[in-house]
């Protein structure tokens, strides 16, 4: 019953003892009763929202300027070391993408939905923000918590809706200071330019078009999805005033670290976008550009790639990108009847094609496998770290990558060897490799790695040979 | 099942047989080759380096207009840029760079561009090294097919090139074996863990290859240098993303990484090297600030490769490539968004340097590419052709048809490369 292992391995996160027997009887009827609603974080780590850590973070650099100020007034020597230590920033931000790690990790090791768990970190890797941008650090894991895991299992339109209002998206694509040259903001400024001293410079506003652009390359229509340079731009000044609360000045206003439309940063007016005009005012213009490209043919046949290639091959089948691409126009983008479609393909059930596993996929597997839950989150902050998927920072907005030519060089395999090694020294004579390889892989366990684990010096080093197995490195 | 008192001679035995379980799958020697003596570092700079902070052209009258807060001042005023030739300059940060020109040893480019024109990092970049026209249509790299043309000419089997980083970039990617090593960690895996692994992958070529290589280079790096020289595993707070510390000391990490192995015994010809962070859509800076920051740690990666190569280096030729410029105006967020014309460097003891080779099409409005771009007035394949046949020794016939198909118009330059 290969079936079986396809759903529990391939749709779903890796075998915790028990799973292979729950999906069994039914391994579609198994994965379609998980796709429904919202997904919580399963675990016990207590995670603040993301508006109170963008308070901190604001307090956290008042003090940071506070002391610059202090030190040059006093024009004590710059010890370049101490400098360097304290950092208010970084310091009020590291608890919290520690906290946001080890949370995932938990409700990986632990959900008894592990295929709508998997689509939720589908989702974070397509929405992609990258905590190594220092304003995103302690806010990165935020994004998934708080706007995919409430709309995985929804309509796209509002998954997107929430993606592109969410601080960490906002502040990591740049869209909170992007102002339209005729806004009531630029337009003060310029009045005041005009009476202020000669000489000074004064300052000019304009948009960026970051965060407009990667919306449409990379969250809906695809860089081959037919707009033009005109149509970002225009969509760059469709979504000004699109920002966060809580600035100084004339920035002031809304809640501090949630989202706000700030009126007068807003470029006013009519726009035109892909052909057609957008007359709404304020920020309900923004949302009615997302509203008609997440139903977009383009952004369909996109979203359906993708989930192919992640769920299928790295080359997607044209046959199976065409069925969820068209479950997914025929419903307006409900995803669950995508996801149905998904799982109705059936190049998805092919039992040779075999994706090799992200590091994420390796090591959510292994707490699966092993029934480890972790609590310490440094553990696993450097555990990701050793194997090249630090969590939440893809670096690029288009997320990691999704094919194995990207994770399968030497010296990455190296790394796993070594976390197989220590993970498994945990387990000096607790448990029979054999039995766990049958109890994780089912039928996927081939005899020659059955009889290898057998022969294995020790139960640790049955368990790392178990963990490096090709059968458990793939997927 | 046990830790028995026997297991340290166990371990000494079946540490032979690692060594031999992995040599199996492999040519004899690792990187034995008897090719020419030149080599190649290729410094990829991911998410679009600002090519008129790099290499500003002060003298052009737009640009300081355009540029704003962002612009590079004219030579010899405080914060200046690092004079070349009377129109364009260097930006403050790459004094190594500046030093190296003026000893001859660096061409710099201005106004070029790889033959994709729409706005994508990640299409960018993906023509960038697949070294078509076009963003897909190729699953390999074009670097990759020139070290697998140079092989078969020369009917050999080894690795010749080494990606500094977990995982192979595009530009290596292909039929041509190519080794990966990351410079944060030098695993210590348990020999007899390694040799039953090996037998476990005895029947999956993929993974045995991978095993192999990684074994080998495990040995390479400890035969090049001594592990001290080797950067150590990550030492910063767990957690820290690097990008709150500056990255300037990853990229001379990574250059130092690939030096050690270049001057091992049989070590890599080539070597690629990836740095990130240029995407400065925000609060860019100019002569100081984030994008200076960047610069320092690319010049300190040169520097350090000119260094650690030593007497590798009169051979040496560093390209130094970005997936395309930016815009020629600042932004409304002291940045500038994503472009077209950029620049790029050659650097090294093998090449005829102390030249800036652009063929400026200036900044005015008319000039400018949809308005908004430095328009580019040179395919970079002209200048990756030059550099696979002047210094690689690649035939022009298989650069003009297997590794650069579709790029008649892109001539070949001349004379970069000593002779």
């Amino acid at each position: 019953m290969i079936q079986t292992e396809i759903a529990v391995l391939r749709f779903g996160l890796g075998a915790r003892t028990g799973d292979l027997a729950a999906a069994g009887g039914d391994p579609r009827a198994w994965l379609m009763a998980q796709i429904e609603g919202a997904v919580p974080l399963a675990g016990n780590t207590p995670l603040a929202p993301s508006d109170r850590i963008f308070a901190e973070l604001l307090a956290a650099r008042d003090a940071l300027e506070e002391l610059k100020r202090e030190s040059a007034a006093q024009r004590a020597p710059t010890d370049a070391t101490a400098a360097a230590a304290f950092n208010p920033v970084r310091d009020a931000y590291l608890p919290h993408y520690r906290a946001q790690v080890l949370a995932r990790a938990q409700s990986a090791a632990l959900t008894t939905r592990p295929f709508a768990e998997r689509l939720v970190h589908f989702w974070t890797n397509h929405f992609a923000v990258s905590a190594d941008k220092g304003a995103v650090f302690g806010i990165a894991g935020t994004l998934e918590n708080e706007a995919i895991r409430p709309h995985v299992g929804g309509r796209f339109v509002d998954l997107l809706t929430a993606v592109e209002q969410h601080p960490a998206m906002i502040a990591f694509l740049d869209n909170q200071y992007s102002v339209g040259k005729d806004s009531v903001l630029a337009l003060v400024a310029a009045r005041r330019g005009a009476g202020a001293a000669e000489g000074k410079p004064k300052r000019e506003f304009g948009i960026n078009e970051n965060l407009a652009r990667e919306i449409l390359e990379l969250h809906t229509l695809g860089v081959n999805g037919g707009y033009t340079q005109t149509d970002v731009t225009n969509f760059a000044q469709i979504i000004t005033g699109w920002s966060i609360g809580g600035g100084k000045g004339r920035l002031a206003g809304g809640t501090s670290g949630q989202f706000y439309f700030r009126d007068n940063l807003h470029e006013p007016g009519p726009k035109k976008f892909l052909g057609k005009t957008y007359y709404e005012s304020g920020r309900r213009q923004g949302e009615a550009v997302l509203a008609d490209l997440a139903v977009h043919p383009a952004t369909a046949h996109f979203i359906a790639t993708k989930l192919v290639r992640h769920f299928v091959a790295d080359d997607p089948p044209p046959a199976a990108v065409e069925r969820v691409a068209r479950a997914f126009l025929k419903s307006g983008g409900d995803l669950p009847r995508v996801y149905a479609a998904l799982v109705e393909a059936p190049e998805a059930w092919d039992a040779d094609v075999r994706k090799f596993k992200t590091p994420e996929d390796f090591v959510f597997s292994t707490l699966r496998a092993l029934g480890f839950s972790p609590q310490k989150p440094e553990e696993m902050v450097r555990t990701f770290e050793l194997l090249g998927q630090r969590q939440y920072t893809p670096g690029s907005p288009a997320g990691w990558p999704d094919t194995s030519k990207s994770w399968d060089g030497s010296d990455a395999l190296l790394r796993r060897v070594l976390w197989a090694s220590r993970v498994a020294g945990r387990y000096e004579q607790a448990l029979d490799p054999a039995d766990l390889a049958v109890s994780c892989l089912g039928a996927y366990a081939r005899p020659e790695t059955v009889a290898a684990l057998r022969r294995a010096s020790s139960a640790s080093q049955g368990v790392a040979l178990l963990l490096m197995s090709p059968e458990f490195q793939r997927r | 099942m046990h830790p028995s008192p026997m297991r340290t001679t166990r371990r000494r035995f079946l540490l032979g047989t690692a060594a031999l379980a992995a040599g199996a799958a492999l040519p004899e020697v690792l990187f034995a080759h008897t090719g020419g003596s030149a080599r190649l570092v290729v410094v990829i700079l991911r998410g679009a380096l600002d090519g008129l902070a790099a290499v500003p052209p002060y003298a052009d009258p737009a640009y300081a207009g355009l540029h704003r807060e962002l612009a590079i001042s004219a030579p010899g005023v405080a914060d200046g840029a690092l004079a070349l030739d009377g129109t364009f300059g260097l930006h403050p940060s790459l004094t190594f760079f500046h030093e190296r020109y003026l000893a001859g040893e660096v061409v710099v480019f201005n106004a070029v561009a790889s033959p994709y024109r729409d706005r994508s990092h990640f299409d960018g970049q993906n023509v960038l090294e697949n070294g078509l026209a076009k963003p897909i249509g190729s699953a390999d790299g074009w670097l990759n097919r020139a070290l697998a043309a140079l092989s078969r000419s020369a009917g050999q089997t080894g690795e010749r090139a080494v990606a500094i980083s977990q995982n192979v970039p595009l530009i290596l990617r292909g039929d041509a074996p190519v080794i990966s090593k990351s410079p944060q960690t030098s695993p210590d895996v348990d020999e007899e863990l390694l040799s039953r692994l090996a037998d476990l992958y005895s029947k999956d070529d993929w993974f045995s290859a991978r095993l192999s290589e990684a074994v080998q280079t495990g040995k390479l790096t400890e035969a090049g240098g001594s592990p001290a020289e080797l950067p150590a595993m990550n030492p910063t707070t767990p957690g820290v993303p690097p990008a709150t510390t500056p990255g300037t000391d990853r990229v001379s990490g990574a250059a130092r990484m690939a030096a050690t192995l270049m001057r091992s015994v049989g070590g890599p010809e080539v070597a690629v090297i990836e740095a990130g962070g240029w995407d400065t859509h925000a609060n860019q800076g100019g002569a100081k600030g984030a994008l200076a920051q960047r610069l320092t740690g690319l010049d300190k990666a040169l520097r350090t490769l000119a260094d650690e190569l030593g007497p590798l280096w009169p051979q040496t030729a560093v390209l130094v490539v970005t997936e395309f410029g930016r815009t020629a105006a600042m932004n409304g967020t002291r940045g500038t968004d994503h472009g077209t014309g950029g620049c790029a460097f050659l650097a090294g003891g093998a090449v005829r340097g102390g030249r800036v080779i652009a063929d400026w099409p200036g900044l005015s409005r008319a000039a400018l590419l949809d308005n908004r771009d430095l328009r580019p007035t040179l395919d970079l394949r002209s200048l990756f052709k030059a550099v696979l046949d002047e210094h690689m020794r690649v035939d022009a016939k298989t650069l003009a048809t297997r590794i650069f198909p579709d790029s008649r118009g892109a001539r070949p330059l001349q004379g970069l490369i000593r002779v």
